[in-house]
C-alpha cells in the first residue's frame, strides 16, 4: 500500500516509530479511512449543490442561494436536517434487510474511492487490478438497491429494485468492455500505470477512433449504472414515486442519495483516468508542479460530471424495454467491434504519440 | 338533417300503435324507409311508447317507454340517415314521480343532435337497459348515475360506486336527498 | 416435460398496485388501481371521487350567478371558458343580445386561456416522460398569460371575468399592449418547445406508436378535444358550433390520424399556433362599446331546456339546464371533457408498460376536479 501526500510521509514515520508495525498499519489505514471519508462526504454534498445550481441553470431559475454565500451551504444544511429526521419503516419490512441495504450501497461507493488517483502521490490504494477492482466494486452497490426494495414491503420499491438490477447488470457489461478496450493499449490494469502511459498523449487521443466510441458507450452505460436520467428507471419518480428508496427516510434515505451522486463522480473519475489523463496537465504545461495534478483531475472528472449533469437536466427517460434494447441490441455488439479495431489499431501500431 | 325531418324518420321505427312487443320493422329499418309514408308513420306513433319534443330546447327531444330504448338508441346508431354515433352526454334526472336519463347523441357524419329522454317506473327499484354495448362511453356514465341517482342499468359489466364509497347511503343528485352535516340548503 | 415443471415453480403473477391517489403521475387525487405482470399493465381501473364536491347538486340551489363561480373549480386550467360555457347558457335561454365588444374580449381571453393550459400541459408531459426541465419554460410562458389575466380581472387561476351579460369589467388598458407582447414573445418561445422536447429522439421512441386509439374508439368513448383529434375525429366545438366571436376568425383545426401518444402531443403544440393566430386576428379590432348588458339582479331562466356546448383546453364542456322557470335550475349537468376521456385510459393503456400507461395519461390532460366535479 503505497501512502498518502508527501507532507503526509512525517506522520507515517512517526507512527512507525512509536507503535509495532501491525497496529501502527491498522492505525494508518483507519486515519485515511476517515479523511477519506470525511472528505468525500462533504465532495458529495457540493456535488449535490453544483447539481442543483446546474439544474437551476438549464430551467431558468437561480438555484439555493441563501444559506453561505451562494448557497455553498445549502446540502450541509439539508444534511443536518435529514440527520435530525425520524428513521420511519414500514411495518411489515424486513428490519434487517431493510437497514442494511443503505450502507451496502454508500459503503461500496466509498471503498470505489480509494483507487482513484487524485494525483502522483494522492493515491490511497494503487492496486495492480485497479480497473478490475473499481469494476467489482461498482457493481455491489445494486445489491444494496436490491435489498433495500425487495426489504422494503412495497410494490413501488420492488418495481424500482428490480428496473435497477436488470439495468445495473446489463449495463455492467459495457462498462468492462468499454473500459477493455482501452486496457488493450495500456497493457496494465493499474490505474497510476494507465495514467503514466498516457504522457505520450491522452488516452483519447492515442486510441482516436475506436477509443473515442469507447469513451462514448462508456459515458451512456456510466449513466446508466449510475441510475441517472436519462435511465433513472429505478426511481422513475412520475412512474413509481420514489422507486427502490420510497419506504426510507432521514440519513438512509441520505446515504442512498449521496451514493448516487459519490457514483456518478466515480464514474466521471474513472472516464477522466482512463481516457484523459488523469493528473496529467494538457501539454504537460504544469508537470513541474506535482499538486496542482489535483486540480487537473478534479477539472477533468468536474466538466465530465457537467456532462452528466446536462443529460439529465435534458433529456427524457427512457423506457425499460428500450434501456435494455439499446444495451444487448446496440452498445454491446458495437463494443465488440470495438474491441477488435482497438486490438487492430494496437497490433498495427496505428496509435497516435507524441 | 332539420329536426322535423329526424322526426318523421324516428317515428316511422315505430309504427305499431299498441305495440308493448318489439315491432318486427324496426331491427332492419332501412333508409328507403322514411321517404315515402312518413305523415301516416308519424301519425301511428303510439305516445306512450315514443314522444316527440321541441318545446323549450333546439333539440328535437325524443321520449322514449324505458322498454323500447335499448331498441331505439342502437338503430339510432346502426340506421345510415341517422348514424347518431357519439354519445356526449348522459345526464341523470330526477322528476319528481320517477327518475329518467337524458341522453344527447350527435351524429359525426350528418352532425345533427337528438336528445332521447327516458324514465324509470318510480323511485323504489328504478331499472333501464344499459347501453354500454352501443357508446363504450356509456359504461363510465351510467356508473355516475348509478351512483348519484340509484338507477340500476341491466346488462352493465361493472355496476358500482363510482364517486362515493360502497357503503354510502342514499343517492345525492336526487332530490330527497338529506345531509344535515355536508349539505348547506338556503 | 421438464420444462412444464420448471415453468410451474417459476409461474407469474398479476398483481395489484395503487397509482395515486398521491402519486405525480396522476396529476391531482385520481386512484388508478393497476393490475400488472412484472412491467406489463392488464386493467386499469380509475377510482375517482377524492376530491368530489357534488357542484351539480350546489348548482340546484345556487342563482345563475353563482353558479358561473362554481365551475372555475371544475377544470381550474381553462376556468374562463368554463364561465363563459355557463354565461352562454343563460344568455341563451335569456336571448340576450350581447355585444361585439363582449364577444371578442371573451374570444381573446379564450384563446389565452387555452394557451396557458397548454403551456402548463407541455410542461407537465415533458416532467412525465421524465425532461424535468420542460416543467419551467412551459411556466415561464404561462406566467405572461397570468400576469395579464390578473391585471384584467385580479385573478390567476380562477377569474370569474364572465358574468351572464357580458364581463365582469371592462379589459384594462394595458390589455391590447400586453397581449400583443406576449404574441411577439411566444412566437419565438414556441420553437424552443419544438427543439427542446419534441424533436428529442427519447421522447418520440416513448410517445410514437404508444397508446393507440382508433377514430371509431374514440368516438365510441365520447373523447373530444385533442385526444379524439389526434384519432382524426374532427370534433372542434369552435367549428361545428361556433360562439362569441369564433365564427369570424380563421383557424385550422389541429388533425392527426394517427391515434397515439405522440399525436395527441403535436395536436396541442399545433392548437397553440391557432390560438396564437386567433388571438392575432382579434386583438386589434376589439369593437368600442359596452361591456355588460343589463340583467336583472335575479335571474330566472324561462322554463325549459339548454344545452350549450364549448371548446376548453381539454375538449367539449357541455352545459345542460333543466329549468323549471325559478332562480335555481331543476337540474344542471356539466358534461365534463376529461370524465369521457378518462373512460378510454384502459382501452388504450392495456398491453403497454408503466411508463407508457404514464405518458399515455399526460396526453389525455386530465385535470381531476373536472372528472370529480
Amino acid at each position: 500500500m503505497t501512502t498518502a501526500l508527501s507532507i503526509t510521509k512525517n506522520i507515517h514515520d512517526w507512527l512507525f516509530s512509536t507503535m509495532p508495525e501491525g497496529v501502527a498499519s491498522i492505525v494508518e489505514m483507519t486515519l485515511i479511512a476517515l479523511v477519506y471519508l470525511g472528505i468525500f462526504s462533504v465532495a458529495g454534498l457540493f456535488l449535490v449543490l453544483m447539481e442543483r445550481r446546474v439544474a437551476a441553470w438549464f430551467q431558468l431559475r437561480i438555484g439555493p442561494n441563501r444559506v453561505g454565500f451562494q448557497g455553498l451551504l445549502q446540502t450541509m444544511a439539508d444534511a443536518l436536517k435529514l440527520l435530525s429526521k425520524e428513521l420511519t419503516g414500514t411495518v411489515k419490512a424486513d428490519k434487517f434487510l431493510y437497514n442494511l441495504a443503505p450502507y451496502f450501497v454508500i459503503i461500496s461507493s466509498l471503498m470505489a474511492l480509494a483507487v482513484i488517483p487524485f494525483t502522483k502521490d494522492f493515491h490511497a490504494f494503487d492496486i495492480n487490478i485497479g480497473i478490475f477492482f473499481l469494476i467489482a466494486i461498482s457493481s455491489i452497490g445494486v445489491i444494496g438497491i436490491l435489498l433495500g426494495g425487495w426489504s422494503s414491503n412495497n410494490k413501488f420499491a420492488l418495481i424500482g429494485a428490480m428496473r435497477s438490477g436488470v439495468q445495473t447488470i446489463s449495463y455492467e457489461l459495457s462498462i468492462g468492455l468499454s473500459l477493455l478496450t482501452m486496457v488493450l493499449i495500456t497493457e496494465t490494469l493499474q490505474l497510476s500505470e494507465i495514467v503514466e502511459v498516457q504522457k505520450n498523449g491522452w488516452l483519447i487521443v492515442q486510441g482516436h477512433i475506436p477509443a473515442i466510441i469507447a469513451f462514448m458507450i462508456f459515458m451512456i452505460a456510466g449513466t446508466a449504472e449510475t441510475n441517472r436520467a436519462p435511465f433513472d428507471m429505478a426511481e422513475a419518480e412520475s412512474e413509481l414515486g420514489a422507486g427502490f428508496h420510497t419506504e426510507y427516510s432521514g440519513m438512509k434515505f441520505a446515504y442512498f442519495f449521496l451514493a448516487e451522486f459519490i457514483n456518478m463522480f466515480i464514474i466521471a473519475a474513472i472516464a477522466a483516468t482512463v481516457f484523459f489523463g488523469g493528473w496529467l496537465s494538457p501539454f504537460g504545461i504544469t508537470e513541474s508542479i506535482p499538486l496542482l495534478g489535483v486540480f487537473w483531475f478534479l477539472a477533468k472528472t468536474l466538466t465530465l460530471v457537467f456532462l452528466m449533469m446536462w443529460f439529465r437536466w435534458t433529456f427524457p427517460r427512457l423506457r425499460v424495454d428500450q434501456l435494455l434494447t439499446l444495451e444487448w441490441k446496440y452498445l454491446l455488439p458495437i463494443n465488440l467491434v470495438n474491441i477488435v479495431i482497438m486490438a487492430a489499431v494496437v497490433w498495427l501500431n496505428l496509435t497516435i504519440n507524441f | 338533417m332539420t329536426n322535423e325531418a329526424l322526426q318523421n324518420l324516428i317515428g316511422g321505427w315505430f309504427p305499431n300503435p299498441e305495440a308493448d312487443k318489439v315491432p318486427a320493422a324496426v331491427t332492419d329499418s332501412e333508409s328507403e324507409e322514411d321517404s315515402g309514408d312518413n305523415q301516416v308513420a308519424q301519425q301511428q306513433v303510439n305516445p306512450s311508447l315514443l314522444e316527440f319534443t321541441e318545446e323549450g330546447s333546439e333539440h328535437l327531444n325524443i321520449s322514449v317507454h324505458s322498454h323500447l330504448l335499448h331498441q331505439l338508441m342502437s338503430t339510432l346508431k346502426e340506421n345510415a340517415a341517422t348514424r347518431f354515433d357519439y354519445l356526449f352526454c348522459l345526464s341523470g334526472v330526477d322528476w319528481g314521480e320517477e327518475l329518467g336519463v337524458v341522453y344527447h347523441l350527435e351524429s359525426t357524419t350528418h352532425r345533427h343532435i337528438v336528445v332521447v329522454k327516458v324514465k324509470t317506473d318510480g323511485r323504489e327499484n328504478p331499472t333501464l337497459d344499459s347501453i354500454y354495448d352501443i357508446w363504450a362511453t356509456a359504461e363510465f356514465h351510467e356508473r355516475e348515475v348509478y351512483d348519484f341517482f340509484g338507477i340500476k342499468f341491466n346488462n352493465h359489466p361493472n355496476l358500482k360506486r363510482l364517486f362515493l364509497t360502497e357503503d354510502w347511503v342514499g343517492f345525492p343528485l336526487r332530490k330527497d336527498y338529506v345531509d344535515d352535516i355536508n349539505m348547506i340548503i338556503k | 416435460m421438464e420444462t412444464t415443471t420448471v415453468n410451474s415453480n417459476f409461474k407469474s403473477e398479476k398483481y395489484q398496485i395503487n397509482m395515486g391517489p398521491q402519486h405525480p403521475a396522476t396529476h391531482g387525487v385520481l386512484n388508478l388501481l393497476l393490475t400488472i405482470d412484472g412491467e406489463i399493465i392488464k386493467k386499469v381501473e380509475p377510482d375517482l371521487g377524492y376530491i368530489h364536491r357534488s357542484i351539480e347538486k350546489m348548482c340546484e340551489r345556487d342563482s345563475y350567478q353563482q353558479i358561473v363561480h362554481l365551475t372555475d373549480r371544475m377544470d381550474y386550467l381553462s376556468s374562463n371558458i368554463n364561465n363563459e360555457a355557463v354565461c352562454l347558457t343563460v344568455e341563451k335561454a335569456l336571448q340576450l343580445a350581447i355585444p361585439e365588444r363582449v364577444k371578442v374580449i371573451r374570444t381573446i381571453i379564450g384563446e389565452l386561456t387555452r394557451i396557458s393550459s397548454h403551456c402548463l400541459w407541455w410542461g407537465v408531459m415533458g416532467m412525465d416522460v421524465g425532461a424535468l426541465t420542460t416543467y419551467f419554460y412551459g411556466f415561464r410562458d404561462r406566467e405572461m398569460i397570468n400576469d395579464i389575466m390578473e391585471e384584467t380581472c385580479g385573478a390567476r387561476l380562477t377569474m370569474n371575468y364572465n358574468v351572464p351579460g357580458g364581463l365582469m369589467f371592462d379589459i384594462h388598458p394595458n390589455f391590447v399592449k400586453r397581449v400583443k407582447d406576449f404574441i411577439a414573445h411566444f412566437k419565438t418561445k414556441l420553437p424552443e418547445f419544438d427543439t427542446l422536447l419534441t424533436e428529442n429522439i427519447i421522447f418520440q421512441k416513448r410517445t410514437k406508436g404508444i397508446g393507440i386509439l382508433t377514430r371509431e374508439d374514440a368516438i365510441s368513448f365520447g373523447a373530444s378535444g385533442p385526444v379524439a383529434r389526434a384519432s382524426g375525429y374532427s370534433c372542434d366545438v369552435r367549428k361545428y358550433h361556433p360562439y362569441s366571436a369564433l365564427d369570424r376568425v380563421t383557424f385550422k383545426e389541429a388533425l392527426r390520424t394517427e391515434g397515439d401518444t405522440f399525436a395527441r402531443y403535436s395536436v396541442r403544440i399545433q392548437e397553440m399556433w391557432e390560438s396564437l393566430s386567433i388571438v392575432e386576428q382579434l386583438i386589434d379590432n376589439i369593437p368600442e362599446g359596452e361591456h355588460r348588458v343589463k340583467t336583472n339582479a335575479v335571474i330566472k331562466l324561462p322554463k325549459g331546456e339548454f344545452y350549450q356546448k364549448v371548446e376548453t383546453a381539454r375538449g367539449e364542456l357541455g352545459v345542460y339546464v333543466i329549468s323549471t322557470g325559478t332562480k335555481s335550475p331543476y337540474r344542471l349537468k356539466f358534461r365534463s371533457p376529461g370524465f369521457s376521456n378518462l373512460s378510454l385510459l384502459n382501452h388504450i393503456a392495456v398491453g403497454g408498460k408503466i411508463g407508457d400507461l404514464v405518458a399515455t395519461m399526460a396526453t389525455l390532460d386530465l385535470v381531476i376536479p373536472d372528472i370529480d366535479r
